[in-house]
């Protein structure tokens, strides 16, 4: 990414009174009146980009102060820098924070779609049709920002579950979205953070009713289309008393070469007795062998227990994006509520990861359980960064970590930060790590028996991860299983 | 007047006459110091350790001490166990005094750093002084190296076996004022010399005293270096202990340390192997009441292949106190077949006792076995259980089964009388529960 570094004695009078002439010019361009039928805000951010974004998606009054709170606040914050990466740094005000693909009116079927926007679907292997008709999974596609195909969205209706785009929720359940959007991630929780909630452009919003069993698994799509668009994606999950949710997120990304950023964040709330399981497939553009271009992918992912009994669990496969920076955590407030995290995070060529998650016990009795399996190869940094904190009140909570690392060559770097706090005598935390490579006496065994060590590589990999891929759902499992042998392609031998 | 502003007065009034190699690190120090100031706990490595508001006490440290006041009778009390036999190495305020110590063995040099800079030792000070600023970035660090004073080098001639072990006694004298004291030594181990150090800590008086300890040890091929810290001083004193093993050829080094007493304590334990086939061990154990806030940072830096390192950190936290512990393991880029372990395990004795531990892995190379591990958690109650249902009360069983998670790392120190010694403290530890 390009930085402008200022050189006073190289720029005389002229150069000044030009940069000047631009500003102007600039301001004038970037104005609050824009041309109402662009489909794209003009690069950089502003309170006027934030306004333009809420006028575009005709928000109410309270949304766009709800924008304007956190855009003030996020001019007020400073990017953190405590994560085991490093990247240049990122021009906030050279990315488009709004940008809708090219449509005349809001389809009500497929076949109303643009179909060179169906063509790309079918490149990614998400044909809507397909997935209706064989598999049972509701699609809520997002290209760039806006939704473009709901399916399934009537059987749903009928059992009273809530599953749409963020801004059709803003529009039909604004007592919903008022009551919950920002109740897990406060805007000021961190940078990131707070840039999504002033510009998000759209997302999912899931409710379930009380008492309601969710019939299939709910699934999104996300994929970065125009250049130079950042996804700012905003996802909330409401699971009411005694209901069930499984909810997919995958993500793929055409080849790039310029950065891009991701700043997403996902809020889940579940009430007593309630269980959400979140399961997300990241394949990101990680960026070409020498490490140029690949997705920043920034995200904050937390999810609440509210209600006694609850559980939330996440499940994760990150092989993509050129920087992961993500924790998905969980806050087990009700009293036994039960918070897992799986993952399984590949890194290789350039790519860094520092992931990991947050298991913040309040509540008594409660329990949380830490899978996290890393495999670093190339010249890849790969860090496991968690915490699990006990509070003083939070009696007889229950702790297991295991973080396991997996290196493959010599250049590249295996990280844990495991961070453990505990307040109350009665908890019982127990955290154990291990790094190791794959021996050559497994290599040898498969070898052996006429395995060639690529496919024993894969294998011995699978083997590795597979305690976090027996977590999910089957249609991903398998799509996850391919994408660990792609991606290590090549980094054996 | 602010801590930075009156240490900064200090600094000026600092005699110049030092070797010049010596004031060049101290300037680099003094500079580093004034600008990071006194880690707030927004500092990573003082995340759990909040140590800045001590200073707000005003904590004096005179340039010009005179030659203390403490004398005879008051190191006969402090004195451990088997001290007939060991050499004495006695700091008062910071400041090596040469009155109060005794070195019995005559293969082990003791000069004062200055003296020893302006000798045949120059080189090795050169090498070797200053190491621990790489791995420890902060002012507090830097404080001490800015104001050395009274440090002294000790050398072991090579393949000299030092049979009697040295015991460096740390005395602050808070009985006027709050004091503060910055005692520093290098040791130098050569090939194939044996040497065991035993390090303790004393505050005279009931003012608050503050003391920032570094030593620096390397250790030649073929040496065999046992250290061992024992912290039992009284509840309203601060300690930040640093301990900075550096192996400079294939050699073993061993340290344990055990803290039992103190306001805030914080050690830095650092192993640095930059020799292949090098080995090392790290204990510790900290058995805690009151408000006693003890924090242990440990670093085992393998930067050659073929290293070996063990580390085993326990700790027992009762009434409000807190325990903290972080380690951290470097495997460097081809280091390869290195095996280096390290577990941290906890027992909680009451509703406000707090422990944090982070033990941490960065590793580079894909050769290697590494494991870290941490529990925490309370007594074993089907253990608690089995023994009183032989008739054995809940007070003893407790206790007993205390004893027995603290000997594991009793057990570690290799020399009987410490080790009687370190036992006897856990054992009244235990009777007070």
């Amino acid at each position: 990414m390009k930085t402008e570094i200022y050189q006073p004695e190289k720029t005389d009078r002229k150069e000044d009174l030009d940069i000047l002439e631009q500003t102007v010019l600039n301001e004038y361009k970037y104005g609050f009146v824009t041309d109402i039928e662009a489909d794209e805000a003009p690069k950089g951010l502003s309170e006027d980009i934030v306004r333009f974004i809420s006028a575009k998606k005709n928000e109410p009054e309270w949304m766009l102060d709800w924008r304007l709170k956190a855009f003030r606040q996020w001019q007020k914050m400073t990017e953190p820098n405590w994560a085991n990466v490093t990247f240049p740094p990122v021009n906030y005000q050279d990315i488009i924070y709004y940008s809708a693909p090219k449509q005349k009116i809001k389809p009500n079927s497929l076949d109303e779609i643009d179909p060179e926007l169906r063509r790309t679907f079918e490149k990614l292997g998400i044909s809507l049709e397909e997935q209706k008709r064989l598999t049972g999974v509701a699609v809520d596609a997002v290209i760039d920002s806006v939704s473009i195909g709901t399916t399934f969205k009537k059987q749903l209706a009928e059992l009273g579950i809530i599953f749409c785009s963020m801004s059709e929720a803003i529009q039909e359940h604004p007592e919903l979205i008022r009551q919950y959007l920002g109740s897990v991630v406060p805007v000021t929780d961190n940078y990131f953070v707070a840039l999504n909630s002033a510009v998000f452009s759209d997302g999912s919003f899931c409710f379930i009713p009380k008492g309601v069993r969710c019939p299939m698994e709910l699934s999104t799509y996300f994929r970065i289309n125009a250049e130079n668009t950042g996804q700012f994606e905003r996802t909330l999950i409401v699971a009411e008393d005694n209901s069930y949710v499984s909810y997919l997120e995958g993500c793929t990304a055409p080849m790039r070469d310029e950065n891009q950023l991701h700043a997403a964040v996902v809020e889940l709330v579940a009430l007593e007795h309630a269980e959400i399981k979140y399961s997300t497939v990241q394949n990101w553009y990680p960026g070409d062998k020498d490490g140029k271009g690949g997705i920043y992918n920034f995200v904050t992912k937390r999810g609440i227990c509210k209600g006694d009994h609850s559980k939330i669990s996440w499940t994760q496969v990150e092989t993509g994006s050129a920087i992961t920076w993500k924790y998905p955590s969980v806050i087990l407030k009700g009293d036994h509520s039960v918070g897992e995290f799986y993952s399984v995070a590949v890194t290789n060529h350039h790519q860094q990861a520092d992931t990991g998650t947050k298991m913040m016990h309040v509540g008594k009795n409660t329990r949380s359980r830490i899978v996290s399996k890393g495999i670093s190869a190339g010249r890849s940094n790969n860090s496991y960064r968690g915490l699990v904190q006990v509070g003083r009140n939070a009696d007889k909570a229950r702790n297991f970590s295991q973080c396991d690392s997996l290196l493959l060559g010599d250049k590249c770097g295996a990280h844990t930060f495991p961070y453990i706090e505990v307040k109350n005598n009665t908890a019982v935390v127990e955290h154990e790590a291990t790094t190791s490579k794959i021996g050559e006496d497994q290599i040898f065994y498969c070898n052996q028996r006429g395995i060639d060590t690529e496919t024993a590589v894969a294998l011995i990999i699978n083997g590795f991860a597979k305690e976090v891929m027996n977590q999910l759902p089957m249609e991903f499992a398998v799509e996850a299983q391919k994408l660990l042998a792609i991606s290590l392609e090549g980094s054996v031998g | 007047m602010d801590t930075i502003s009156y240490f900064k007065e200090q600094l000026n009034q600092l005699p110049q006459t030092q070797p010049a190699a010596l004031a060049r690190i101290r300037q680099e120090a003094a500079d580093a110091f004034v600008q990071q100031g006194i880690p707030a706990t927004r500092h990573e490595e003082w995340k759990y350790t909040r140590i800045s508001s001590l200073f707000n006490k005003g904590f004096e440290w005179p340039v010009n001490q005179s030659a203390t006041a403490v004398g005879e009778d008051q190191m006969q009390a402090l004195r451990l166990p088997g001290s007939e036999k060991a050499n004495e190495l006695v700091f008062v305020n910071g400041r090596f005094s040469k009155e109060l110590s005794v070195i019995r063995s005559k293969d082990l040099t003791v000069l004062s750093l200055e003296e020893a800079a302006a000798g045949e030792f120059e080189p090795l000070i050169a090498a070797h002084l200053g190491h621990s600023s790489d791995y420890l970035k902060d002012g507090i660090h830097a404080m001490n190296t800015a104001f050395m004073q009274g440090a002294v080098f000790v050398h072991v001639a090579k393949n000299k076996i030092i049979a009697e072990p040295v015991y460096a006694y740390h005395i602050t004298d808070a009985r006027a004022a709050n004091s503060l004291s910055l005692p520093r030594s290098l040791v130098y181990i050569s090939q194939a010399a044996e040497l065991h150090w035993v390090e303790t800590f004393h505050t005279l008086g009931m003012q608050e005293s503050f003391t920032n300890q570094v030593v620096e040890m390397v250790a030649e091929k073929d040496a065999r270096l046992f250290y061992y810290k024992i912290q039992h001083d009284a509840p309203h004193t601060n300690l930040v202990s640093t301990t900075h093993i550096r192996q400079i050829g294939q050699c073993y080094t061993y340290a344990v340390t055990i803290s039992l007493d103190g306001h805030i304590v914080r050690n830095n334990t650092h192993v640095v192997m930059e020799a292949e086939h090098g080995e090392a061990h790290l204990y510790g154990l900290y058995f805690l009441n009151g408000n006693t806030h003890v924090d242990n940072h440990t670093i085992v830096d393998n930067a050659k292949p073929h290293c070996y390192s063990n580390e085993l950190y326990k700790g027992v936290v009762g009434d409000s106190a807190t325990g903290v512990f972080n380690g951290k393991i470097f495997v460097r880029q081809d280091a390869q077949k290195i095996n280096a372990y390290q577990s941290n395990k906890n027992i909680i004795l009451s509703d406000a006792a707090s422990v944090n531990t982070k033990p941490q892995l960065e590793i580079f190379a894909d050769d290697v076995k590494c494991s870290h591990g941490c529990t925490i958690g309370r007594l074993d109650e089907e253990g608690l259980f089995y023994l009183q249902s032989r008739g054995i009360p809940a007070k003893l069983a407790q206790s007993l089964l205390l004893h027995g998670f603290t000997s594991d790392i009793l057990e570690k120190i290799k020399l009987d009388v410490i080790r009687d010694y370190a036992d006897q403290l856990i054992s009244q530890r235990l009777e007070l529960l």
